[in-house]
């Protein structure tokens, strides 16, 4: 009994602090949902962003809005209005104020390192801190065995556009996973194909497994993922089978880590809303 | 009968005047809003034009929206000319938005008015003339749009082939928030 509350407790405390890095705990998916991405200029938008083990679903964590980046068609980064976090989900508004497709986005990364010492597993730096080079070389002592450290990019992603989409603010930094249009982002039906292409730091990522999950899933008895898989181009193409919004994660592990990390892995997910022709 | 000959530039531009009564083809569309029992009836905005095999736009023909918002909040809109303005719903006409809507700028001359209450509606377009222009002979579509504030949406459209020889009535009938459209096609 005493070790089972002992180990509740340490899974509070972890989940308290997995708050402060949002896209750190895997097992929750991060997620934007935009109440409308087809718009025409001068509407507001607001944006609900939490991480869930079920996309959409409000029931785990409110995500943090710091690494909050919003593109506006122009390039320009535009701050949101109205931010708020409550306990399930922080919210933000955005007026479109410009014709085009807007990028919301929300960047995490960092590097963490994981070791052996006498038989416990001990991590670096602590929750919510930054990586530091000089004192992780002091954190790590002599006995550590199985040291693993690794970096991690985080993307997340969701579009709106007011008025005819375009790609002023899409454009790729060149950095971890990111999704670049062949088909709008924002101009999507079902009984339509469309065609994205994911890059890996600027260039096609080949062969990578892409998930995408319709919301909704609270409704149905099974989550119902759909794997795809890009193409020697980089580029996989869907078919949605209903309107409304749907999550696309995507993600890489690699050796071309930034010193001291040795192992990188990139992430890119995406909020898609769909509409019946 | 005779064919132009390639020596006589002439006989061609001759010929193409001869053949100007097919400039005079007209293209007619009725179409009807019905009647629709609600506690609380909105005018439907409703989109006309026309579509190539492609899906193309080969024009736009009609769009009737709230160009103006009644009350003190459209004499002074909060921000920007179309904060709340009756533009705010057109990407709700979502075929039309997407087939050219969300490029044009409103309002559009001959072919943007306000919205109309219950009845039946005749626009007619000539060829050569705005809104229709000249209307290459092709296939085409007719696509009728209507989508109501605290109703539904409804989209019919009408295939056929222009120019006609004879004169051609077509028809598509709606189920809910359009009623009977008719597209008349005279040669």
């Amino acid at each position: 009994m005493t070790s089972r509350k002992h180990s509740i407790k340490t899974q509070a405390l972890l989940t308290a602090a997995a708050l402060l890095l949002p896209l750190a705990a895997q097992a929750h998916k991060p997620w934007l949902a935009p109440s409308k991405t087809v718009l025409s200029v001068g509407q507001w938008v607001t944006v609900d962003a939490a991480a869930s083990t079920v996309p959409f679903v409000r029931d785990h964590n409110a995500m943090r809005l710091d690494n909050l980046a919003i593109t506006a068609p122009d390039g320009r980064s535009v701050a949101p209005d109205n931010t708020a976090s409550g306990k399930l989900r922080s919210t933000f508004d955005l007026q479109l104020t410009q014709p085009g497709t807007y990028r919301i986005a929300m960047l995490n990364g960092g590097i963490s390192a994981s070791w052996q010492d006498n038989g416990q597993t001990r991590r670096y730096p602590p929750r919510g801190q930054p990586f530091n080079t000089a004192e992780f070389a002091n954190a790590v002592p002599a006995t550590a065995t199985g040291l693993k450290v690794s970096q991690s990019i985080g993307r997340l992603e969701t579009y709106v556009t007011a008025g005819k989409p375009s790609v002023g603010a899409l454009k790729p930094t060149g950095r971890g996973l990111e999704l670049a249009p062949v088909t709008a982002f924002n101009d999507l039906y079902v009984g339509e194909r469309a065609t994205f292409q994911l890059l890996i730091d600027g260039k096609p990522a080949q062969g990578v497994e892409v998930e995408l999950i319709a919301d909704g899933a609270r409704y149905r008895d099974a989550v119902g993922e759909v794997m795809l898989k890009t193409d020697g181009n980089g580029q996989f193409s869907v078919e949605w089978p209903q309107p409304g919004l749907y999550y696309l994660s995507a993600s890489i592990t690699d050796d071309k880590a930034e010193k001291p990390a040795t192992e990188r892995r990139s992430s890119y997910a995406g909020v898609f809303e769909v509409l019946s022709p | 009968m005779k064919l132009p000959s390639m020596r006589n530039p002439f006989s061609v531009a001759l010929c193409g005047l001869t053949a100007t009564p097919a400039l005079a083809a007209d293209l007619s569309v009725t179409l009807q809003v019905p009647p629709i029992d609600t506690a609380e009836y909105h005018r439907p905005y409703v989109a006309v034009w026309l579509e190539r095999e492609d899906r193309s736009v080969a024009s736009q023909l009609a769009l009737w929206y709230q160009q103006k918002r009644g009350g003190p909040a459209a004499a002074a809109p909060p921000m920007g000319p179309a904060a709340e303005g009756g533009t705010k719903w057109l990407p709700d006409l979502r075929q039309w938005w997407r087939r050219g809507g969300r490029e044009m700028s409103l309002p559009a001359d001959g072919v943007s008015g306000a919205t109309r209450a219950v009845g039946e509606y005749e626009l007619s377009f000539s060829q050569g003339r705005a809104p229709l222009g000249d209307l290459a002979p092709g296939a085409y579509k007719l696509v009728v749009e209507a989508a109501r504030e605290d109703g539904g949406r409804e989209v019919l459209d009408i295939p056929f082939q222009w120019p006609v020889k004879t004169t051609t009535p077509l028809k598509a009938q709606g189920k809910s928030e359009l009623g009977a459209v008719t597209l008349l096609l005279k040669p």
